[in-house]
Parts: structure tokens; C-alpha cells; sequence
């Protein structure tokens, strides 16, 4: 482990040096795996936050309190300590320039992590490829990569939504609720142009994007979701 | 509930190779769907649920080292060699 970046309060990101990484896609994961000193192994699915044009990998953790991985990662892990990982994995939940777009990019929380891999991705490949991301957060503390997307919505071509479901700053220029088929064919745009739609985010909120878009006549074939949570 | 996404490294060491990019067709229903959006229970073991009709396609239980393996409720499990793509519309 390279370094840490605190997100939010709840998150942070590992920086890793990884010997003999094989290349990962956007939007892949991977499996860290934690030993205890009696032998016991608990292991977690992480998604990789970095692209993979860049120099190193990078998780970025959400810390569950009452989770077995989680708190060690974002809590207890220090500079120099080595982490065991399996991975890349996963060939379904990734973007590739090749794959074009539009690309319509849907997060929940922390679902953002693998989209923000493709962002990168998108930057790194130099794409011309339109994209719009719609993040929903509960409040503006909870944004990760906050500066990171600020930056980039000021990029030609890239559309940058933020809702926050619980609590708005003063004077709050976004959304500011749930996700539902309005906001989601703002968002989306004309299910005509057939974007190429990733939403990752709790269970609930991945169900909803899904059959919102579905019932606002996009092709499921073009919808490609991902859930995560507790289990 | 999760989906197929988040069992894509125990997939692999069942299979030996990557599996949520794979089409699995229901037993009981004949709904044909990718392995990562099908639905998923992470437990003591790993229930693999169709979305349509509920039916168990398939088990995962760790016993001693071993994983366990059950495909009963999968008529098929279908896998395309080419690189997968978006379909184009």
C-alpha cells in the first residue's frame, strides 16, 4: 500500500503497487482477502476506482461499522502494509472506448467508484464519446471524489448531475430527491438515442434506475447494472 | 439481494474461467438472462436466484476447503468465446 486519501467521512482510498498486475478494464473489481493471526480469512469484492491507464491501482473503501473488512481498510491499514488481492475480476460491469455511447452513467453512494473508473478511462482514451453521469448522494459530505468531478463537468461533453436525497447545502443548485423516471429521462435523454446505460448503487436504487429507464422504452440489452450492499 | 457481479471471483475459481459474462437459461422457467444479473444471496453458502420465477439455479456451499457445487436449477449455462460487446442497435 502506497498511500490513503480520505474521501468522505466514511470512505477512503488505497493507493497500491501491484507486481505482476494484469491490466484491468473499467468498471472490474477486486477480491481482498484478510488473514487473521489465528488463521481466519474474511474476504470482500472491492471495485477498482483507478483506470487502467493509470500508474497504480487504486480502492477506494467505504467503512461499514459493523463490517469484518471494511473497518481494517479504512481504519487500521498504514503506508508500506501489504494486502492480499485477487483479481482483475468480473467482464460484465466494464466500459471500454470501443464500446462508444452514449454513455449515461448512474450511481448510488458509493456505486460511484466503478464509474469513476470509467470516467478516467474515458479521459485517459482520449474519448469523444458523450457522457452524462448522475450521482445521488444523501448530502454533500457523502460525495466522493468530489473536486475530482467538479473538474471534470467543466469538460466539453461531459454532464455532470448531482442529487442529494437528505440534506442540501444553502442555495443548492441540484437535485434534490430520489431518483424516479423524470429525473432519470433528464438524465438520460431520449430513450431514441440508445445511450449505453451503468448504474451501480445499493439494491434498491439499481432496481429502480433499471425499470424506470425500461418503462421510459430503453432496451435492456443497453442497461448493464451492478448492486451492492451488506449481501 | 445482490447480483451475479459480486460472486464473479468464486465463479471463477468453480469454472476456471470469467462466468458472469455468460448467458444461464432457467430450468424451471426457460428465462434466459446474464449470469451477473441474476439474483444473489451471500450467506453461509451462495444462492443463485432467476429473477422471474424465484427457482434455485445454482448453490455454492464451502465445506472444508471444498466448494460445493449445485447446477440443478440451470437448464443451460451458455458461454461465447468472442470478446463480449454491447449489442449493436
Amino acid at each position: 500500500m502506497v498511500s490513503l486519501v480520505d474521501e468522505t467521512a466514511q470512505t477512503k482510498s488505497i493507493v497500491l503497487d501491484v507486481p505482476e498486475w494484469i491490466p484491468h478494464r473499467a468498471g472490474q473489481h477486486v477480491d481482498v482477502r484478510l488473514t487473521a493471526e489465528d488463521g481466519y480469512q474474511a474476504q470482500r469484492s472491492y471495485s477498482i476506482a483507478s483506470a487502467p491507464e493509470d500508474a497504480r491501482l487504486e480502492l477506494t473503501v467505504e467503512r461499514l461499522d459493523d463490517g469484518e473488512v471494511s473497518p481494517y481498510l479504512a481504519g487500521e491499514l498504514r503506508e508500506g502494509d501489504e494486502l492480499e488481492l485477487r483479481g482483475p475480476i468480473g467482464g460484465y460491469f466494464v466500459w471500454e472506448e470501443a464500446f462508444g455511447g452514449p454513455l449515461v452513467l448512474l450511481a448510488g453512494g458509493s456505486g460511484v467508484v466503478p464509474l469513476r473508473a470509467m470516467l478516467r478511462h474515458h479521459q485517459a482514451a482520449g474519448s469523444t464519446v458523450p457522457v452524462s453521469l448522475l450521482y445521488s448522494a444523501r448530502t454533500f459530505d457523502d460525495v466522493i471524489y468530489r473536486d475530482e468531478l467538479m473538474t471534470l463537468a467543466t469538460v466539453d461533453g461531459i454532464e455532470i448531475a448531482f442529487t442529494l436525497t437528505r440534506v442540501q447545502p444553502e442555495g443548492w443548485q441540484g437535485y434534490r430527491r430520489r431518483i424516479d423516471r423524470e429525473l432519470l429521462a433528464e438524465i438520460a435523454g431520449p430513450a431514441t438515442d440508445a445511450p449505453l446505460v451503468y448504474v451501480c448503487g445499493p439494491t434498491a436504487f439499481v432496481e429502480t434506475a433499471a425499470t424506470e429507464l425500461v418503462a421510459l422504452g430503453h432496451r435492456p440489452e443497453r442497461i448493464r447494472t451492478e448492486r451492492f450492499g451488506p449481501s | 439481494m445482490l447480483d451475479g457481479n459480486a460472486i464473479a471471483g468464486l465463479l471463477f475459481e468453480v469454472f476456471g474461467r470469467e462466468t458472469t459474462t455468460d448467458t444461464g437459461r432457467c430450468a424451471a422457467c426457460g428465462n434466459v438472462a446474464p449470469v451477473a444479473e441474476l439474483a444473489v444471496y451471500l450467506g453461509p453458502g451462495t444462492v443463485v436466484r432467476c429473477r422471474r420465477c424465484d427457482n434455485v439455479l445454482m448453490a455454492f456451499v464451502p465445506i472444508r476447503g471444498i466448494v460445493c457445487v449445485d447446477l440443478g436449477g440451470l437448464a443451460a449455462l451458455e458461454h461465447d468465446e468472442t470478446p463480449f460487446r454491447f449489442d449493436v442497435s
